[in-house]
């Protein structure tokens, strides 16, 4: 965990500031008003489902859209009047894994290279040395539309980070990558924060955020809903959780009628997990009344667990809905056309 | 790992010439391995040569020339390079589709070096489909009518309209955003332009109501001048309203994609 409990960097501004970013298109409005900060040299998640804003965030950060209202500053200058000096000091691998997919690999980082005005022979050897640190050395002749979507990603993300830029913008970094692929990601980018990079990444993943952020913004229909460590914010929800499975076939929702009124809150019921979960201040003090009460109702109970609350439990606790992209469902490389279309609807409703 | 954050900072931006070239090799280099884009450059224009050479050649007397391939082949400049272009709105729309523009437009490049670095590739691939043009038509009979310098200046005119057609397409991309849509709508107004000109037959011959557009349609504009360039004839006037055109499409079309540009994402 060397992105976490690092000491502040020394001097400086904010890597990122935004205050009060506003933006709407047509009817809808994409953000209501988002402020955050990014300290230099550390990692804020952006943490929302689909159509919370996240995306929308990134591209104002990144020069791309102009905010209707509000303003923000990344390394000290603005991202709209000073949209050039911005663009020198961030890499930004977008949503989609943006390669050309008539070049090959290192084609494609060549390219982005000269693009950032390096030398021809910097271009090379920098491209080489993100083809290895990317695992894509071997496919590095090969154009890049053979790639499987995990490489391609693994691509995308290289091509951000060409020119070593300061700033770093990664949207949903992960999605598309297998498990593997996913902790291979999440260790270098944990090498480039040690560096001193600044990452501001988008995830509808609670792990992710937990795994690599100082700082989570939790957005929910284009505000801000909650600021803080993962650590404040699990905090905020307060207790412990206590989860109950009910066996295959059977509705937790009689599980739940049997609890009511145990925890520090009412139960939520997960009917497709088929698990109920209740917040509780003390749940080792309960457990002879869970026990008592179960034997009374006759339910079965295929697992049961204590635990601490995850960022799933807070989104719940804040938003009021459950975070969606808990089931992973694209945990692994996307080759289906149906998680294709998934995705691509799913990109297009969060612009 | 340290190899990550700690090299490779530029000095300073690539300037706005290197920026188009280091685009220009990548539009040269899908030009040479996207089957669609091959076609476009090479079996097209040779289709084109020998199709409208046999199937209505015997038909179509033409005025000042001796042979139809003479009069045809400045036509079918147009046609080729006018339909060649329209893979140039395709391919803008499907950059913005994958994000491929937004991602261009993260980096510290002017605004106008990834247009202009889709059109100059554009211009060389329509060196290639002229001069091969007219290698296929000499092969079956063609001849220029007059100096080198009128056919160089042929040649540089064909491809001087490859860029209005290409600022055109790159407009027509980024409005429409669909690459499909995009190939539609660079090809439907070539196509009506074109049969409505002089490119295929003489003005003279048509029904009076149509004379009167096709007299004022840019493509016979552009035709005239060519065809003047290749049979030989006077060309001040024709060469001079051809640029015109040119320049009036230059003219509307590029302010309006490097805007539209600026404020394109996916």
């Amino acid at each position: 965990m060397t992105t976490k409990h690092r000491p502040p960097r020394a001097g400086g501004q904010p890597a990122i500031v935004a205050e009060g970013l506003t933006k709407r298109f047509g009817a809808v409005r994409a953000l209501d008003g988002v402020d955050l900060e990014l300290a230099t040299g550390k990692v804020l998640a952006l943490l929302g489902p689909n159509g919370a804003g996240k995306t929308t965030t990134v591209r104002i950060l990144a020069t791309l859209l102009a905010p209707d209202a509000g303003r923000a500053r990344v390394a000290g200058f603005d991202v709209v009047s000073q949209a050039a000096a911005v663009r020198r000091l961030i890499g930004l691998s977008g949503q989609y894994a943006a390669v050309d997919a008539y070049l090959t690999g290192r084609e494609n980082l060549r390219m982005i290279g000269r693009l950032y005005g390096l030398a021809r022979q910097a271009a090379r050897r920098r491209a080489e040395e993100l083809l290895e640190r990317f695992d894509l050395l071997d496919a590095a002749g090969r154009r890049a539309g053979s790639y499987s979507g995990g490489m391609r990603r693994r691509l995308d993300v290289a091509a951000s980070l060409v020119a070593a830029p300061p700033v770093l913008f990664l949207d949903e970094p992960t999605t598309g990558l297998d498990p593997h692929g996913r902790i291979a990601l999440w260790q270098l980018l944990g090498e480039l924060t040690a560096q001193g990079t600044s990452l501001l990444l988008t995830t509808q993943y609670m792990e992710e955020a937990d795994r690599l952020a100082d700082a989570i913004v939790v957005i929910d229909k284009g505000r801000v809903v909650a600021t803080g460590t993962a650590d404040q914010l699990k905090a905020r929800v307060g207790g412990n959780r206590l989860e109950l499975h009910a066996p295959q076939g059977n509705d937790p929702s009689d599980l739940a009628r049997a609890l009511d009124g145990l925890g520090s809150g009412p139960p939520t019921v997960d009917a497709a997990a088929g698990r109920v979960v209740l917040p509780v201040d003390d749940g080792p003090a309960l457990l002879p009344e869970l026990a008592t009460r179960l034997a009374a109702s006759g339910l079965r109970v295929a697992d049961l667990a204590l635990r601490r609350p995850t960022l799933d439990d807070v989104f719940l606790a804040l938003t009021g809905h459950p975070a969606p992209g808990t089931t992973r469902t694209d945990d692994v490389e996307r080759d289906s056309p149906a998680e294709d279309g998934h995705r691509a609807l799913a990109s297009r409703g969060a612009p | 790992m340290s190899a990550i954050a700690t090299t490779a900072r530029a000095a300073a931006p690539a300037s706005a010439l290197a920026s188009v070239a280091t685009v220009t090799g990548r539009n040269l280099r899908r030009v040479v391995r996207v089957p669609t884009l091959i076609a476009f450059a090479t079996v097209q224009p040779v289709l084109f040569v020998l199709l409208f050479t046999y199937a209505f050649g015997g038909a179509i007397q033409p005025p000042g020339a001796a042979r139809y391939i003479d009069y045809l082949l400045p036509g079918l400049f147009v046609l080729a390079i006018g339909f060649g272009a329209s893979q140039t709105g395709v391919a803008i729309a499907d950059d913005l589709a994958s994000g491929m523009i937004d991602r261009f437009r993260s980096l510290p490049i002017a605004s106008a070096a990834v247009l202009a670095g889709r059109v100059a590739a554009d211009a060389v691939r329509n060196l290639f489909v002229v001069a091969l043009m007219i290698a296929v038509a000499s092969a079956i009979g063609f001849r220029f009518h007059a100096g080198p310098a009128a056919v160089l200046a042929a040649v540089a005119l064909a491809v001087a309209i490859g860029i209005a057609f290409s600022w055109l397409n790159l407009l027509l991309g980024l409005l429409v955003r669909n690459p499909e849509s995009a190939g539609l709508a660079g090809i439907f107004p070539v196509v009506i332009l074109v049969f409505t000109s002089s490119a295929m037959v003489p003005v003279a011959t048509m029904p009076g109501w149509l004379q009167a557009f096709a007299n004022v349609n840019p493509v016979t504009v552009w035709v005239d001048a060519l065809r003047a360039l290749c049979l030989g004839g006077p060309t001040a006037t024709p060469v001079l309203q051809a640029l015109a055109w040119i320049g009036a499409l230059l003219l509307a079309t590029i302010p309006a994609a490097i805007l539209r540009y600026q404020h394109a994402t996916a």
